[in-house]
């Protein structure tokens, strides 16, 4: 078998061996790169469009699809329940993002300063991202009990406040499922911030403590500025995932899904419900255009508001 | 040399599975995953298997969540089941989706079904047609905690003066008046729903649903079942919708004196570390008696046909037979669905499935198109009563718009 290797080859030249080195990298480059993009067409993109087109059907699974236009769009923008949805949803963008960024940046900020047993409470931040969501959802829903169960009420009755309805009230069963998702956030949003506080050269610091800057223009003036780039980053990762919030909703709410009446229902779990549950594919997947719409816009807008100044 | 000798050893494989497969028929069998159920079904499939040697069983399990998705992926490939179980209220999505076929009379005559079985059998019937039969039904009762009784000293109630008299004797709150023990449990999203539309929502003189189906209880017996239902919260203050997060988990804690639940939940109940007993579900004042009954089925798959619709019908009565809901009875609890083999005397003199048999002989069976979705209406209808304080008219004007809104968008 060796003897077939030593030998060089024969015969012809033949096409690969007149290419220079330089093309011949760029098919091998591209050769490579066509597994990802074969796979992203097929696994993201076809069924991306495919929603779109099974949107302006009336598809149960059972029966093969008929186009209908724009009656799922109709049915759905004429669905006081779906205004509601959307109305949860962007509750949980807009109290989420900004909440979780602040008191990640606080710690981080503080925790970056912390130098007894650091790595610990590090580490004890970061082990919440670390839990299962569904495990997670179910400590909290339990945490949320009336007495004689839950934690929380227990303390309360016990300092003598009356106990609190949590999930199983319209106006705060939404923030009690909050909580959680921040909590769950944190972890990773103060690891990326450190990274980003560490990432700003202490000469800048030095410089400015010679000049006589007191801590609050610091911070004001050199360390919030230079974060931007990590701001960016996890204001839209953040924002991402709270938009596309389900785990939390639905294993706290699993005996009456993104309930009591539907006040803590997002998008998501509707768009679940709707294929999964009654099996209105082309209806759900007129709600899945609309969601990405709404991720594709905040992702977009986001970019322009936080984009680099030239 | 290997390789040949690999070669030969699968072909011979090959044609001895293909000799095999011209002698016997095989059949596929899906039901969703239950411990018990799956115990049973292969001590069944045994048995059959022994009386029908030219006739395999292969038995498949889904989850119970993924289920029906899982048939109806499977008709969509063309692979779907020889005999598979369904829930009488998915009847309707199955037979327009094509899922199942007819049982064909000359098999299982239609008088032979109607005489043998209980009545609600019905609900398998379109048209002039069943759909699927029985193996075992299930009916409500109400469980109660002995220990919690006898401390209260009082014995379990008959009618619904005394299911609220029991309930406030057996509560108990804590200094703040937060309830820590509850008379009752109230959990729509439960078995509640049936409770109220086919027991109380009748008892108060309705009806849940007119002769074609539609929605009937928004009138005065509706408002009042509604009523009854919500004042066991705000005005008699003995149950807590949402206390210990499920009913049945307040009453397996021992921390609920009371809980209306169904057969299937005997099993979870055995090993409670109390002692329970079940009485039938509460008269009203004139002893009128109602009960929900519903029931898993076994119908043909529409892709069965030829030696395999044969070999299916056989093992579907074969699992209709008084020897299988015999041993279905043994192994899950269930209810038989065949008179004869429920109501022996044995069964009626049991103490605990006596009071559920009992159920069986008045019980209705609802007709739902969209389960989850209609059970929904109900969750929504009290928790706007208690959450948001709406009228007990309203927020039943609203439910019985809604459930209709489902059924007429069913029927398109």
């Amino acid at each position: 078998m060796a003897s077939v290797n030593a030998n060089p080859q024969a015969g012809p030249v033949r096409f690969w061996d007149r290419l220079n080195i330089g093309t011949k990298r760029v098919i091998w480059a591209w050769t490579f790169l066509a597994l990802p993009i074969l796979f992203y067409a097929g696994i993201r993109f076809y069924p991306t469009f495919q929603a779109f087109w099974l949107s302006l059907t009336n598809w149960d699974l059972l029966r093969p699809a008929q186009f209908i236009g724009l009656a799922n769009y109709q049915k759905m923008f004429a669905d006081p329940i779906f205004w509601k949805v959307f109305q949860n949803t962007f509750l949980y963008l807009i109290i989420g993002t900004p909440l979780s960024l602040v008191i990640s940046f606080v710690i981080a900020f503080y925790l970056d300063r912390v130098r007894f047993m650091h790595g610990f409470i590090r580490a004890l931040y970061f082990l919440p991202f670390l839990t299962t969501a569904a495990a997670m959802g179910w400590v909290w829903r339990w945490f949320y009990q009336p007495v004689p169960i839950g934690v929380i009420n227990g303390i309360l009755s016990s300092v003598g406040i009356p106990q609190q309805p949590f999930l199983r009230s319209v106006d705060q069963a939404l923030f009690s499922i909050l909580v959680p998702a921040i909590w769950a956030g944190l972890g990773f949003q103060i690891i990326i911030f450190m990274a980003g506080l560490r990432a700003i050269p202490g000469t800048f610091y030095e410089a400015a403590r010679i000049d006589g800057l007191g801590e609050g223009a610091i911070l004001r003036k050199i360390t919030i500025p230079l974060l931007k780039p990590t701001t960016v980053f996890l204001v839209v990762f953040s924002s991402i995932g709270f938009l596309r919030i389900f785990d939390q909703v639905y294993n706290m709410t699993t005996n009456d899904p993104g309930g009591p009446l539907n006040s803590t229902k997002p998008l998501v779990l509707m768009i679940y419900q709707t294929a999964f549950s009654s099996y209105q594919m082309g209806y759900a997947a007129a709600q899945t255009v609309v969601l990405f719409t709404i991720l594709l816009f905040v992702s977009l807008l986001q970019l322009y508001v936080l984009r680099e100044k030239k | 040399m290997l390789t040949k000798t690999k070669l030969a050893g699968l072909a011979a494989g090959v044609s001895f599975l293909a000799m095999g497969s011209a002698q016997a028929v095989e059949i596929e069998y899906w039901q969703y995953v239950f411990d018990s159920r799956i115990q049973a079904m292969d001590q069944l499939i045994e048995k059959f298997e022994e009386a029908n040697p030219d006739i395999t069983v292969k038995h498949t399990t889904f989850p119970y969540a993924d289920y029906q998705t899982r048939v109806v992926a499977a008709k969509v490939a063309g692979q779907g089941p020889d005999v598979v179980q369904l829930f009488y209220g998915w009847t309707d999505q199955f037979v327009n989706g094509g899922l199942i076929q007819p049982l064909d009379p000359a098999v299982f005559p239609h008088d032979e079904i109607e005489s043998e079985f209980f009545p609600i059998v019905s609900a398998m019937k379109r048209g002039e047609d069943y759909y699927g039969l029985p193996t075992a039904v299930r009916s409500l009762a109400l469980f109660y905690n002995k220990a919690l009784f006898e401390e209260a000293g009082i014995q379990p109630p008959t009618n619904l003066d005394e299911l609220v008299a029991a309930a406030e004797a057996t509560t108990k709150r804590d200094g703040g008046g937060n309830i820590t023990t509850a008379g009752i449990t109230l959990d729509m999203a439960g078995q509640d729903h049936h409770w109220w539309r086919e027991a109380l929502v009748r008892q108060n003189g309705g009806a849940p649903y007119d002769e074609e189906g539609n929605v009937a209880y928004d009138d005065e017996a509706g408002a009042a079942a509604l009523k009854f239902y919500t004042d066991l919260q705000t005005e008699k203050n003995v149950g807590l919708v949402g206390f210990m997060d499920e009913g049945q988990a307040a009453f397996r804690a021992g921390l609920a004196a009371m809980t209306i639940d169904g057969t299937f939940r005997l099993g979870a109940f055995a090993n409670n570390p109390f002692e329970w007993g079940v009485v039938e579900l509460p008269a009203d004042a004139n002893g009128m008696r109602s009960n929900y009954s519903s029931y898993f089925a076994n119908a043909i798959g529409a892709t069965a046909t030829g030696e395999e619709l044969e070999a299916a019908q056989k093992f579907l009565a074969y699992i209709s037979s008084p020897e299988a809901m015999e041993i279905w009875l043994d192994v899950v609890g269930e209810l038989p669905a065949r008179r004869n083999v429920a109501l022996t005397e044995a069964n009626l003199a049991d103490p605990v499935l006596g009071p559920f048999l009992k159920g069986l002989e008045y019980a209705h069976t609802t007709q739902f198109y969209d389960e989850a979705a209609q059970r929904q209406t109900a969750i929504d209808m009290v928790n706007r009563v208690l959450l948001e304080g709406q009228s007990i008219d309203d927020s039943l004007a609203q439910a019985a718009q809604a459930e209709q809104a489902i059924i007429d968008q069913a029927r398109q």
